[in-house]
């Protein structure tokens, strides 16, 4: 039973934490490559600017003297989503726009979004500095125990920022989910997104889907990067080392498919904290285990847990390159 | 070479006999060494992206393969390595991973199509698995025995132009399998794949403590000339001379090195290799058809690319004599180099030599530049009541990612060609 | 004033003329077929009157209105919808949601114009929640054109709607062509099978090298020999 306690601790929760994190990412990268046409690897520093962003907010709420019983950082959440939402509207503006007006390829979009990760990692750091903070400088992280009716066994663990890093994303999701299938605006999108000049000779108007589309991966992204930096830590390197398993959620899920990405984004998550886990923890009910037994039983070594995300990434590029999920959701 | 060009070149002399001026000729003489290394990574990248259209944002692994390799024929010879274990226990390893690789490709040999398809997938992951397990098995041990017993391998202690040549064979072993997985695939989808497989080499690189050492770092790795150390010892009594010596020696190699590489380069970029790789990216479906093998001349040029890029990393890594797994990092030694090549002009040889030294001369002055800019607005703050810029200094680091990321958006909007643009000739010759 | 009037249109691809003057005008009543060779410029006509394509001389009026070079989504609300040849429509979304995606542009209750869609196309009802990519070529026209009539256009431009269908499907197809204009739109469509097409034209545009070579009622151009010979393959 303890074992099996650790295990949900240890793989479940933090799996379910880290996937809501990639899925919410998932979703911005998808979308955008979904209207857009192009892989848009500024994403993790857009997800590090919403962060940033919640703590100046934080700030702001607690130099007023606010007092709130959830996190401030989880407070704040909806401004910050809304700036970060008109930032992404303004890169876009500046930076991909006047490319897309020449007609460029979009791979000259693709490289346009490294340089702009460059400039935000640039501003960010010259602003913020590269010290690490924490959203929980001046209040309490609470960690739920829940103890089972058992004698002698360890408790399920989960802390404040998990639980609504886990809620959030499910109702973020339920909601995705209505707007694109009801709005009139969401089904604009997914038309775009199937197919692009269909879309025009519908008289949709394009480049309100493209703002809209800039509006939802802008304030998602700034959900993400929040929700990460209060389960974790706040630093300005947060999400560029992120952006690669999302695109692997993205690209598992299939480019360009919304409901894939959501997917994609979990079974990264699991499959990571799967393949650090010690699975020889396991067995150690057992009394009479030989003595050639291993005592590590991790697939991989911990240090190697960002590369899961790139083994699924290759081995779905070259089995299935339109997603895993594809024909099973739209 | 026409003749913007060649007032461009002279402009960079210019800007070069400035940086002298300004700082020291041997700082310059540093940047000049950097900058001609990370010149011949930009052609490489050039050959990859401007001839055939191939995606790579993965140079920074191959910058690092360049690096260990270097180290590891160079560093001296670790003598408590070779008395222990060690040696017969990675043999025993290496055993392993050639079973494990002959049963994958044994099971690969199966017959795609009829009864047995369904049944070669289920064996495929099965061997692979059981291959994965069998090396572990035996590497696991030894890399304990390894750091337990001698640290670490050590090199082996061959003159540091053998590792630069021992660093380009391996990046281009590498590309060769990347290459074989990865060229089919389009070019979004490259470009992440290719980041992902130089995240894992950089993973494997900083945690094989028993192969590089990983954070501890190595060093110091020797030069492939004399160190000024020992242009002291043979009596050149000022220091400051011997480093001269040394680094203008260090540097007359390089350019050497460079300069033979960009001809053959130029050479093969006007003959009929070049004209079929230009025809292969401008027109991928019609170069198939008329029967060129477009698979295997992508592989061929994304090989070719990997080892320029592999020697330029093993030549970073020998100037600083330091072999550091976390000095590496995707900005400085990926999307920089992007930069030299959108900013020179994809396609161009001259280009990508030009915008190699350029964008690194840039990258090095824009910090005490942002140092000299931070101080003037903070004096002017202060003065006007507002307080100074606090840590100037940190943030002027970070003002030169700023800037190559405004460099590459503004290149890309203004001047999409380059400085010194691809030019298609209309006749032959 | 016609509902559309194309008067001497030129125009093409990047500089590369293709049209030399083309001149139709159609009637909110008329069915306009335009045939020819291949190359002639057909496709690209319908094109350029749907602003998908520079026109560099000549005058498109519709109601009126000139409209030569505007992008589709300033057109379809003053009464134009196109269904292009191929890919024309929305594959991994609904039958229902293809036909709404045909009334984007419009603010006020499309229930009624869907009712009529429905009825045009009475196999698309069953098959409303169906993604439009897992049907039949015959369906997936039957969508593409519900799609396009859902704006409540007043004339509809349709290329080759009867391509890769089979004899029976064409037919239904020209059927339903047919209903359409009866219920109040006009017409203007290109056809690869010209003699079916012309049958039930009311006004026919012979093609060949961007500009018009005969112009005249379907029966018209049916009749006279010299088409026959050069155009309808005898």
């Amino acid at each position: 039973m303890n074992e099996f306690i650790f295990f949900l601790n240890k793989v479940i929760i933090s799996g379910a934490t880290l996937g809501s994190v990639y899925a919410l990412g998932a979703v911005g990268v998808t979308l955008i490559f979904g209207i857009l046409r192009f892989a848009h690897f500024a994403h993790g520093d857009m997800m590090t600017l919403g962060a940033f962003i919640s703590f100046m907010l934080v700030g702001i709420f607690q130099s007023l003297g606010i007092q709130t019983p959830l996190p401030t950082g989880f407070i704040v959440l909806p401004f910050a989503m809304a700036i970060t939402a008109g930032l992404a509207l303004g890169i876009d503006k500046g930076f991909y726009e006047p490319l897309r007006a020449k007609g460029v390829k979009t791979v000259t979009l693709l490289i346009a979004s490294i340089g702009v990760t460059l400039m935000l990692q640039g501003l960010i750091r010259l602003f913020a500095g590269t010290a690490t903070r924490s959203f929980f400088e001046n209040e309490s992280k609470d960690l739920f125990r829940f103890k089972l009716p058992i004698e002698g066994v360890r408790s399920i663990n989960i802390s404040e920022p998990q639980i609504l890093v886990i809620v959030t994303t499910i109702i973020t999701v339920l909601v995705l989910h209505f707007f694109l299938t009801r709005s009139r605006i969401g089904k604009g999108m997914r038309a775009m997104a199937d197919n692009p000049s269909l879309a025009q000779v519908s008289g949709i108007n394009t480049a309100s889907v493209v703002r809209a589309t800039w509006i939802i991966a802008g304030s998602l992204a700034a959900m993400a990067g929040t929700m990460l930096a209060l389960d974790v830590i706040l630093k300005p390197d947060l999400a560029f080392n992120i952006v690669l398993p999302i695109f692997a959620a993205a690209v598992v899920g299939g480019l360009g498919h919304s409901y894939g990405a959501i997917a994609g984004g979990f079974l990264i998550g699991f499959a990571e904290t799967m393949s650090v886990f010690n699975w020889s923890i396991m067995f150690r009910g057992f009394d009479n285990l030989p003595d050639w037994f291993p005592k590590d039983l991790s697939l991989v070594p911990t240090e190697y847990k960002l590369t899961v995300a790139f083994i699924i990434l290759v081995v779905v590029l070259l089995v299935r390159p339109q997603g895993i999920f594809k024909g099973a959701s739209s | 070479m026409i003749r913007r060009d060649a007032i461009l070149f002279a402009g960079l002399g210019v800007l070069v006999l400035a940086l002298a001026n300004w700082f020291s000729v041997p700082y310059t003489l540093q940047i000049l060494v950097n900058a001609f290394a990370y010149a011949l990574i930009a052609l490489g990248l050039n050959v990859q992206w401007g001839y055939a259209g191939l995606f790579n944002f993965g140079v920074m692994g191959f910058l690092m393969v360049g690096g260990a390799s270097v180290t590891f024929v160079s560093y001296p010879l670790n003598d408590a390595f070779w008395s222990s274990d060690g040696p017969f226990m990675l043999f025993k390893a290496l055993l392993a991973a050639i079973a494990g690789g002959a049963l994958i490709w044994g099971v690969t040999r199966m017959p795609k199509k009829g009864n047995l398809a369904k049944l070669r997938g289920f064996l495929l992951v099965i061997a692979w698995a059981v291959a994965y397990v069998v090396y572990r098995s035996q590497i696991d041990p030894a890399a304990r025995l390894i750091e337990a017993e001698a640290d670490f391998v050590g090199g082996l202690g061959l003159p540091a132009i053998f590792g630069w040549v021992f660093g380009g064979i391996m990046a281009g072993i590498i590309a060769y399998i990347i290459g074989k997985i990865c060229l089919g695939l389009r070019t979004d989808y490259l470009a992440i794949a290719t980041i992902g497989v130089s995240e894992i080499i950089r993973a494997l690189i900083k945690n094989m403590d028993w192969l590089t050492r990983g954070t501890l770092t190595v060093s110091p790795v020797p030069w492939p000339t004399p160190l000024p150390a020992d242009i002291s010892a043979s009596g050149v009594a000022s220091p400051d001379m011997a480093i001269l010596l040394a680094r203008s020696g260090f540097l007359a190699v390089v350019m050497l090195l460079v300069g033979i590489i960009f001809f053959f380069l130029q050479r093969a970029y006007e003959g009929p290799w070049g004209r079929m790789m230009r025809a292969i990216r401008d027109n991928h479906i019609a170069a198939g058809s008329i029967g060129k093998n477009v698979t295997k001349r992508e592989l061929e040029i994304f090989v070719l690319g990997a080892v320029l890029m592999g020697v330029g990393g093993a030549i970073l890594t020998s100037y600083v004599q330091l072999l550091d797994p976390s000095g590496y990092q995707p900005i400085n030694h990926t999307f920089i180099v992007w930069v030299m090549i959108i900013v020179g002009g994809a396609g161009n040889n001259y280009g990508a030599l030009f915008g190699g030294i350029f964008i690194y001369i840039v990258w090095t002055i824009s910090e005490p530049a942002s140092v000299i800019l931070f101080s003037f607005i903070s004096d002017m703050s202060d003065g006007v009541g507002i307080g100074a810029i606090p840590d100037i200094e940190s943030r002027a680091l970070q003002m030169r990612v700023f800037v190559l990321g405004m460099v590459i958006t503004l290149a890309l909007r203004y001047a999409p060609q380059g400085m010194i643009p691809e030019r298609v000739r209309t006749q032959e010759g | 004033m016609s509902l559309l009037d194309v008067k001497d249109v030129h125009g093409g691809y990047g500089g590369a003329p293709i049209l030399n003057g083309v001149n139709m005008s159609i009637e909110r009543e008329d069915i306009g077929v335009i045939v020819g060779p291949n190359g002639a410029g057909k496709s690209t006509t319908l094109k350029a009157i749907f602003g998908l394509l520079e026109v560099t001389g000549g005058s498109i009026t519709l109601d009126g209105h000139e409209v030569a070079n505007q992008l589709p989504d300033k057109l379809v609300p003053l009464g134009l919808s196109f269904v292009p040849q191929e890919f024309n429509v929305f594959t991994e979304m609904t039958v229902h949601e293809n036909l709404e995606m045909g009334a984007y542009i419009r603010e006020d209750d499309f229930s009624a114009t869907l009712d009529y869609v429905y009825e045009m196309f009475p196999p698309l009802k069953d098959k409303r929640k169906q993604k439009a990519g897992e049907l039949s070529g015959g369906q997936r026209q039957m969508v593409a054109m519900g799609r396009a009539l859902m704006s409540q256009p007043k004339l509809l431009l349709l290329d080759e709607p009867s391509a890769g269908l089979s004899p029976r499907y064409m037919m239904e197809i020209f059927e339903t062509v047919v209903n359409v204009n009866k219920s109040g739109v006009g017409i203007l469509m290109v056809e690869q099978n010209a003699r079916q097409a012309l049958e039930f034209a009311s006004k026919g545009f012979v093609l060949a090298g961007g500009k018009n070579r005969y112009t005249g009622t379907g029966r018209q151009l049916l009749d006279d020999p010299e088409v026959a010979q050069s155009f309808l393959g005898g």
